[in-house]
């Protein structure tokens, strides 16, 4: 049987689909079972001078422990199980576009306590602050590409 | 430190980092939530189908987790609406200009040792840091 079809005038592969699927599930249930998905934890996190709360280190620590041995090993590999190829980001120079991206980043994080996993992640609780944050994260996605990225 | 929680902490990150691993290895992509987010957004763009998949999943996953344990989810927001509006753009639009955030370069960029990943790294938190200092202490916070 070919487990290539076509969505949307794409080729999917559906047995990768089930496994991207999973990914995200586990990555929910992780950023949930963690306490990230709460922003007064996350700033908890971030109040260094304050009550310091080090857990969300702790989330990052583990988080690494299994990525960075994990990735060592699959990109060694000719190709991932379902695809032809891994797509990796292809920049490797720092450039200020970087630099100004995370500073802004950082600067809304800090402010809701909330980064793009965890506001996704935390939709269905319907709070407001939630949602507002990701209409406005997706208009600033938006507002990026048709200022900067759109034009050839 | 009652709220320090390590236990649920090292559990939710080895969660994250497998399933971070786990799209390396079946379908060769980085699990970078604003890049895959954004890439369902932006007109004209393929991929579509494999990052809705992953973002449903996301969705999915705290309310499977209320399903399993019978609790809700905790989450807290002191912001105003308007303050997660301000909140909101700035992580959209940063974390597009700067290719990334906390999952993109925080958990697969440092895993791949690439260096813009960890500069970035480094930059947001201490940024997150500084802003929570001036809104918390700084600004007639407690």
């Amino acid at each position: 049987m070919d487990d290539t079809s076509s969505v949307l005038h794409e080729k999917v592969n559906t047995k990768a689909l089930v496994w991207v699927f999973l990914s995200g599930l586990l990555f929910g249930l992780g950023l949930t079972i963690s306490g990230m998905i709460n922003p007064a934890k996350v700033i908890g996190f971030l109040d260094i001078t304050g009550n310091w709360d080090p857990s969300l280190a702790l989330v990052m620590a583990s988080g690494l422990a299994v990525t960075v041995p994990g990735f060592h090993f699959i990109l060694k590999q000719k190709r991932p199980l379902f695809e032809a190829r891994f797509f990796l980001p292809g920049k490797a120079d720092i450039d200020l576009q970087l630099v100004s991206g995370a500073v802004l980043f950082g600067i809304g994080w800090g402010l809701a306590g909330l980064c793009p996993g965890p506001a996704l992640a935390g939709i269905t609780s319907l709070d407001s602050s939630v949602l507002s944050f990701v209409a406005a994260m997706l208009a600033g996605m938006l507002l990026h590409y048709f200022l900067l990225e759109s034009r050839d | 430190m009652d709220y320090f929680t390590p236990i649920s902490a090292i559990i939710g990150g080895l969660l994250i980092g497998v399933a971070a691993t786990l799209m390396l290895w079946t379908h060769g992509r980085i699990t970078g939530i604003s890049g895959i987010v954004s890439g369902v957004l932006i007109p004209n763009n393929t991929g579509k189908v494999w990052r809705t998949c992953f973002l449903a999943g996301l969705v999915l996953g705290p309310v499977g987790y209320i399903a399993i344990s019978g609790q809700g989810l905790t989450i807290v927001t002191q912001a105003s609406p308007l303050l997660s509006v301000v909140a909101g753009l700035a992580v959209g639009f940063g974390t597009r200009l700067g290719s990334g955030c906390t999952s993109g370069h925080g958990i697969c960029g440092i895993a791949r040792l690439s260096k813009r990943s960890f500069l970035a790294t480094a930059v947001f938190i201490v940024t997150a840091m500084i802003t929570v200092y001036i809104t918390q202490h700084a600004m007639g916070g407690s």
